[in-house]
């Protein structure tokens, strides 16, 4: 069940990996003195195409090889083994080139300027990616008004909130246009409006300017709110590659009817559904729904009970993705 | 007692973990010493004596330095407290029973104690083998010399510890610290000897307390302080560690009651 | 997919001039901020140099020359060897910081960056105060070449500028080159600064003064001699007690040429050790 998006025909695609891998040696200690060697296949031969103007979630268990990934696709590492095409470019031998076409937001760190007002660092990074100056105006003037950057535009970058040295971080990888943008863990740590904001950006920069995004997140509501396509990886390899509606349907193929009694009782029995939980009065009744709809589960549990309020709910994108990391994998 | 032990000992094996860069510190002071042994001799080609020192002396006198020179802390600077102080966890140090001076000083004590091991052993080996020292035979001298090399290192404690209070009040330790790695080094006579110095220079050098963890028991091991000299060192060596120990108390005080004020 | 910002993809030297300027007007800046420390370093830094040379004082104190050789003419090699070195110093010292960034993981952030790397690790840590170092540099070298009586010739003058110039160059090379194996042996970071430091201390000292061994080692190792002291053989008129041939003291370009070629390639092996092994 890969429905991957084909991109558009005759166009070629802004990202690819082929059969990419990469190995590493870690030395282990054995004892006192002894070390032994063992090779650690941290991405294990992945290939991955991605049109222009896709917005990707890579997604994974810690560990499953995604920021090595990342670093292979921003030239900061080489793969092992395959082939890599980023933007026209082989990030291997043309790193410099391929460092003016994309963009990348570090989550855990920041590539702005730490004593300087933030304006600074736009103007700075300005210079080194050598912008025309009209064009980074006019950027800077349409990213800071869209992430309202303009209150603390010269206040000194270390003493930013989170939000806002993100805001100043994604808007700094914008500038110089890059076709691809990386987003390396972007909302994490940030407070439920920031998010909203991050969120609310990106998806405009991808609509509007058509920029290719893809970005790691644990946040599952990123996922859900941003992500055209999820590409989800465990130990190395793609488990799962599809656009998201896709991949709830294959795997939240089920619903919930939220039951609250009038007064506690055993488990009903409903065909077709299964009691998943039951707290008091209150009882979950979950069913699949290639088998039988909401209405006919709800039919039943008032022809057998009292009820005083119902409600329906869907899969969350969490339960789904962890039934996707628990899943055998297809190939 | 037993808690000062406790402190030492697990000091001394912190700083049994940090090989790299106790080999490092081994090679550079070993580079160090052959470089500034071969300008000695070839200071001594024109003169044979200075300030009652030989060839031999100064050859010996500078391997020992070298060798010597990281557990007795004659690089002046801070302790590794500045950075606490600096980014505020300090108030967890002073928040234990135990007093924060007294408690740092065994952490240094045990630190000394690996690096003589070491970083002493190795250097002067090697400077044994390609130049001709004169090293005492006798235990008692070694003694003396250990004895010596304690009582400064609680001196150069003190400084260090100054040093590192100030970051108390300038929260940028950096400038005080290299002054006192500057001072430090060529006052305690590591840089050369203070016999070298002119001597309106050697006679402000050895009323301060820099030459007590240097000079001074260097001078011991090779003898040339005996009898009623030799008491008159360790008594100025004494004094040094008393008064200076005191000082940091009262340092340590003001910055307790500043800290308390400030809210922590 | 070409890339929409026009221009050439790699900058030109004289566009590569511009970054450095405004990235180390940056550092600048921000250092300003903390106007205090930072006077207050800058004028440690100056204490500091300024005892370097009273090691030397001190000893020409007690002696009237060293292996034949006079206080000023110490003092030349000294202030022509400090020169070179604090000049390399305040442009080029910054690459000590590599293996440090490796660590810490910040390195990754200047392969993202469309300059090369080790051009942005400089300019990135542009730190003025080291000019203070220079001063007192100057000004010993300054007062040495006015108390020599030395017999000027064109040539001589030629080898002055020439001296400076390598000798600058020889250091940078050195450095770059030991921070490049310091990036591939994190472990060994001081060691390959003790080679830095060591060569330059013993470069201010007249190379018969060295043993034997350490002779060989500064001359064909770390080429430190022909920094000041092959030079200032040919411009003091001095004699070399080891017979060395009259080409050598005009071999110091050749060496600095040498060098940096070493010096360049090391660092790319060391990035693409980094961008194979991610440490």
């Amino acid at each position: 069940m890969n429905h991957r998006p084909d991109p558009a025909p005759g166009a070629d695609p802004v990202l690819e990996l082929d059969a990419v891998s990469k190995e590493f040696i870690v030395y282990r200690k054995t004892g006192r003195l002894r070390r032994k060697r063992t090779t650690v296949r941290a991405v294990d031969n992945i290939s991955l195409a991605v049109g222009s103007g896709e917005l990707v979630g890579y997604i994974g268990p810690n560990g499953a090889g995604k920021s090595t990934t990342i670093k292979m696709l921003t030239g900061i590492l080489m793969p092992s083994a395959g082939r890599v095409s980023v933007a026209g470019v082989d990030p291997q031998r043309h790193r410099l080139e391929l460092a003016r076409r994309i963009g990348v937001v570090f989550g855990q760190r920041t590539q702005l300027w730490w004593d300087l007002p933030l304006r600074d660092s736009f103007e700075l990074l300005r210079h080194v990616y050598r912008v025309p100056a009209q064009r980074h105006a006019e950027n800077l003037e349409r990213f800071v008004d869209l992430l309202d950057m303009q209150p603390f535009l010269d206040t000194p970058v270390r003493q930013l909130s989170l939000g806002q040295r993100m805001r100043g971080d994604i808007c700094a990888a914008l500038l110089h246009d890059p076709v691809i943008l990386y987003l390396d863990e972007p909302t994490i740590g940030l407070d439920v409006v920031s998010k909203a904001r991050v969120r609310e950006f990106l998806t405009t920069i991808n609509r509007d300017r058509g920029v290719t995004i893809m970005l790691t997140t644990h946040d599952l509501a990123d996922v859900e709110r941003l992500c055209t396509r999820l590409v989800v990886i465990d130990h190395g390899r793609v488990i799962r590659d599809g656009t998201v509606a896709a991949i709830k349907e294959a795997f939240g193929g089920y619903r919930t009817v939220v039951v609250d009694l009038e007064r506690p009782g055993p488990p009903l029995a409903v065909p077709g559904a299964r009691v998943v939980d039951t707290d008091g009065p209150r009882q979950w009744l979950r069913f699949d729904r290639r088998t039988t709809t909401a209405a006919a589960v709800i039919n039943s549990v008032v022809a057998q009970a009292s009820v005083l309020d119902l409600s329906i709910e869907d899969p969350d994108i969490e339960d789904v993705v962890t039934r996707i990391y628990t899943s055998p994998p297809t190939r | 007692m037993r808690l000062w032990w406790e402190v030492a000992r697990r000091s001394f094996h912190r700083h049994s973990t940090y090989r790299a860069a106790t080999f490092a510190g081994v090679f550079t002071n070993t580079v160090f010493g052959f470089i500034l042994a071969s300008i000695m001799l070839a200071v001594f080609e024109e003169r044979r004596d200075i300030g009652g020192f030989d060839a031999v002396d100064a050859v010996t006198f500078t391997w020992v330095a070298q060798g010597f020179l990281a557990a007795v802390g004659a690089f002046g600077g801070h302790l590794p407290l500045a950075d606490r102080i600096k980014t505020g966890e300090v108030v967890v140090d002073l928040y234990r029973p135990a007093d924060l001076m007294l408690f740092e000083l065994a952490g240094d004590i045990g630190r000394a104690a690996f690096q003589v091991l070491i970083r002493a052993t190795v250097p002067l080996a090697v400077g044994g083998l390609f130049f001709h020292l004169r090293l005492p035979s006798s235990a008692s001298t070694w003694l003396l010399f250990i004895a010596s090399l304690t009582i400064g290192l609680v001196v150069s404690f003190a400084i260090r510890f100054l040093v590192t209070l100030t970051t108390f009040w300038f929260l940028d330790y950096r400038a005080p610290s290299q002054m006192s790695t500057v001072v430090t080094m060529f006052l305690s006579g590591f840089l050369m000897p203070v016999v070298f110095f002119p001597d309106w220079l050697e006679t402000t050098a050895r009323a301060l307390p820099f030459v007590t963890f240097v000079q001074l028991p260097i001078e011991v091991l090779m003898g040339k302080h005996t009898g009623a000299d030799l008491v008159a060192v360790f008594a100025a060596q004494g004094a040094w560690a008393v008064v200076l120990l005191a000082v940091s108390r009262w340092a340590l005080s003001l910055a307790t009651r500043r800290v308390v004020i400030q809210g922590g | 997919m070409a890339d929409s910002l026009g221009g050439n993809a790699v900058a030109s030297p004289r566009e590569l001039a511009h970054i450095y300027r405004k990235l180390a007007g940056a550092r600048i800046r921000a250092d300003w901020q903390y106007r205090g420390p930072f006077i207050g370093y800058t004028l440690t830094q100056g204490l500091i140099t300024f005892l370097d040379f009273v090691q030397i004082a001190v000893i020409f104190n007690q002696v009237d020359q060293l292996a034949g050789w006079s206080v000023a003419e110490v003092a030349f090699l000294y202030g022509a060897s400090s020169i070179a070195f604090h000049v390399g110093d305040a442009f080029i010292s910054q690459c000590e910081r590599a293996p440090q960034r490796v660590k810490s993981g910040e390195f990754d952030l200047l392969l993202i960056r469309p300059v090369p790397t080790l051009f942005h690790l400089c300019a990135d840590d542009f730190a003025f105060r080291r000019f203070g170092k220079l001063i007192q540099s100057v000004v010993v070298f300054a007062t040495a070449l006015v108390v020599l009586d030395i017999d000027w010739s064109v040539a001589k003058v030629g080898m002055l500028v020439v001296m400076l110039i390598s000798g600058t160059a020889i250091f940078a090379a050195v450095w770059v080159t030991t921070s490049a194996v310091a990036m591939w042996m994190i472990d060994a970071t001081e060691i390959m600064n003790s080679f830095t430091y060591g060569s330059s201390f013993a470069a201010q000292y007249p190379l018969p003064v060295m043993a034997k061994w350490l002779r060989h080692f500064l001359t064909f190792v770390v080429p430190a001699a022909f920094v000041s002291y092959f030079p200032a053989l040919f411009i003091l008129d001095k004699p070399d007690p080891f017979g060395t041939p009259a080409w050598i003291r005009f071999a110091g370009p050749a060496v600095a040429v040498v060098l940096m070629l070493v010096a360049r390639t090391t660092w790319s092996a060391a990035i693409r050790h980094y961008r194979s092994t991610g440490s």
